[in-house]
């Protein structure tokens, strides 16, 4: 999930409700897409704004760990298959910032409020990738992870959000098809190729189960954005269909989820598993993850260093407007 | 999420290509004569798009708007394609049973072919920029000349690429003009680029009998009779762009062809090289 603890307007019963806001939920209820034009509670727009611009921004920072192994890929055909998935991360967060706009906030600004720190991603990204299993790794947790929370939302009320939704999902099964082919080639490789799947797996487990966000019972933001149809199942849910599925997929690599207490319950039919350090989570939200200055300093750079070639291109664009309009008054 | 027999299906754009390099018979591929130039020839295309795709594909992630940041790694992309296709052909010509990943992963700079232009470091994107377009402009009249080559197989591969490479030049050409005539920054950004780079340009045309064997074969055109298309195509498009081409001699930094290489070409080995280096016999 690429949205974590984003903040929700205060839930409402019916009866506080307004006319204007029973009628919305009501559409909702329906299964209605709102779009750009229709009237939407304030309350709506900026939960939305938060999620979509927090899932953007963890698109483009996601570029990051995985672009640090490109110039590395061991073959020519891995090589490519890397950029096009980091180029399709890249393209997410254009679908994304988008789909905000329609909500009346410029990518520009969302920038802005990336680089200062007002605004988060997803918190898997401050991890280091620090061996080339972790391209296969990253790709087959976290993107599966991501497919989790994202599947669902092909459905949610907002239909610019939702149709960015089933675009990007496409792509995303790719992805983590491509992240688990390397994690085979590792897993059935030389014993120092088996290692470092292993580590990979150990590094990264924990970390994915964070990005689904913290337990139910301390996730307080879930009921509106629920009522809303802009979260469609909570945190632990997800949680435990990744576990699920996740599972069997590393007992097929040969590889040992790293940890102890995990057991398939047979009452419940699902797994028994760890919840993730919290401590660790909400350090990392607050800017204590391995990563996290350096994945913002890139960012900042990559914007600051781009000001001259953003500033080039609208200067033209300005100066052959005016050519044009000189043409048009000449030729009248 | 893709159930486990669908993430476990074999290869299969291995098996399409070997299907494909069996679809067309090629003399030129057997020709024992012509080997040793027809195969560093091959080199020299492959080397010209694997180190060039490899600068390009830095930016990944760090690129000044997120449409240029997409154009980028699309670009490196397409290099990274053309370098399969041609490497490829390169190790079957050379028939020594090695493979286009080994010719990029285990071959020293020594061996290493391509055009100093391509090694150098990426500076802003204003270098990045301009070095795409000089090369561009080169890339884009060779494949075409490469399309009615009398070897199949490259005419085939330059079809394939050309169609890409046209896009490339229409997008650095483009970019070229608008930052050139952007503001007073990006001008002066794109003139010292263009003169940082331009002693770098001219080995693009200075032919050797590497050139001469393959170009009498037919397979490639005389690399002189090209300059003319490209020095037409860059300078129109520097003069709707208000740069100037500098007064200076293109053909200063020459021998990447031959192997002589500038001191970063062994940075990007050293990198791109790392893992088939470090785990010798690997499969990855
Ligand atoms: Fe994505
Ligand atoms: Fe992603
Ligand atoms: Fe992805």
């Amino acid at each position: 999930m690429y949205a974590q603890m984003v903040k929700s307007e205060g839930m409402k019963s019916a009866d506080e409700m307004s006319p204007e806001e029973r009628a919305f939920q009501e559409r909702i209820d329906r299964n209605e897409k709102i779009e750009p034009k229709e009237w939407m509670p304030e309350g709506y727009r900026k939960t939305l704004i938060r999620q979509i611009g927090q899932h953007a921004h963890s698109e483009i920072v996601g570029q990051l760990p995985e672009g640090n192994w490109i110039t590395r890929a061991p073959t020519l055909e891995r090589k490519a298959i890397l950029l096009a998935k980091v180029q399709d991360e890249a393209g997410h967060g254009l679908y994304l910032y988008s789909a905000a706009e329609t909500l009346g906030v410029s990518r520009d600004e969302l920038f802005e409020k990336l680089h200062s720190g007002a605004m988060k991603y997803s918190s898997i990204f401050n991890y280091p990738t620090l061996t080339w299993a972790d391209m296969g790794a990253v790709g087959w947790l976290v993107d599966g992870a991501a497919i989790m929370n994202q599947v669902p939302l092909q459905r949610t009320s907002y239909g610019p959000y939702s149709r960015a939704m089933i675009r990007i999902c496409k792509e995303e099964s790719f992805h983590q098809r491509q992240g688990y082919a390397i994690m085979m080639k590792m897993a059935e490789g030389t014993p120092e190729q088996k290692e470092m799947a292993q580590d990979a797996l150990n590094r990264f487990w924990y970390p994915a189960l964070m990005m689904f966000g913290p337990s139910d019972k301390d996730s307080v933001h879930s009921a509106q954005s629920m009522a809303w149809k802009i979260k469609m199942n909570t945190n632990d849910e997800l949680r435990q269909k990744f576990v699920d599925e996740t599972v069997p997929q590393a007992e097929y690599l040969g590889l040992t989820v790293p940890d102890e207490t995990l057991r398939w319950n047979d009452e419940r039919g699902h797994y028994d598993f760890a919840e993730p350090d919290w401590e660790e989570f909400f350090e990392v939200i607050k800017g204590n993850g391995p990563c996290n200055r350096e994945r913002l300093e890139a960012r900042r750079t990559a914007w600051d260093n781009g000001q001259w070639f953003r500033d080039g291109l609208s200067a033209y664009a300005d100066k052959s407007a005016a050519r044009r309009r000189a043409a048009t008054v000449a030729a009248e | 999420m893709p159930s486990l027999p669908d993430m476990t299906t074999p290869d299969v754009v291995a098996l399409a290509e070997s299907a494909a390099a069996a679809q067309s018979h090629d003399p030129h591929v057997q020709d024992v004569d012509l080997k040793p130039a027809f195969f560093d020839w091959l080199c020299r295309m492959g080397d010209n798009t694997l180190i060039l795709g490899h600068r390009i594909s830095e930016w990944c992630g760090h690129g000044p708007a997120l449409e240029e940041d997409i154009a980028l790694a699309n670009t490196a992309l397409d290099l990274i394609g053309h370098t399969q296709m041609w490497l490829g052909l390169a190790a079957e010509v050379q028939s020594e049973g090695r493979t286009a990943d080994d010719l990029a992963f285990l071959r020293d700079a020594m061996k290493f072919r391509n055009l100093q232009l391509a090694e150098l470091p990426n500076g802003d994107m204003a270098v990045t920029l301009m070095r795409e377009f000089l090369f561009d402009a080169w890339h884009f009249h060779m494949l075409t000349a490469l399309t009615r080559s009398a070897s199949p197989r490259v005419a085939e591969i330059a079809a394939k690429a050309l169609k890409e490479v046209s896009y490339h030049l229409e997008r650095s050409s483009d970019l070229v003009v608008r930052l050139g005539d952007g503001t007073q920054e990006s001008h002066a950004r794109m003139q010292e680029a263009l003169d940082r780079l331009w002693p770098y340009s001219g080995e693009m045309f200075v032919a050797d009998a590497v050139d001469d064997a393959v170009a009498n074969a037919g397979i490639a055109p005389v690399l002189a009779d090209l300059q003319p298309a490209w020095q037409q195509t860059v300078e129109e498009v520097l003069a709707e762009a208000t740069l100037t081409r500098p007064e200076g001699r293109a053909d200063v930094h020459r021998g990447g062809k031959q192997g002589r290489h500038t001191e970063h070409l062994g940075y990007i080995l050293a990198q791109m090289q790392f893992l088939q280096r470090a785990y010798p016999g690997a499969s990855w």
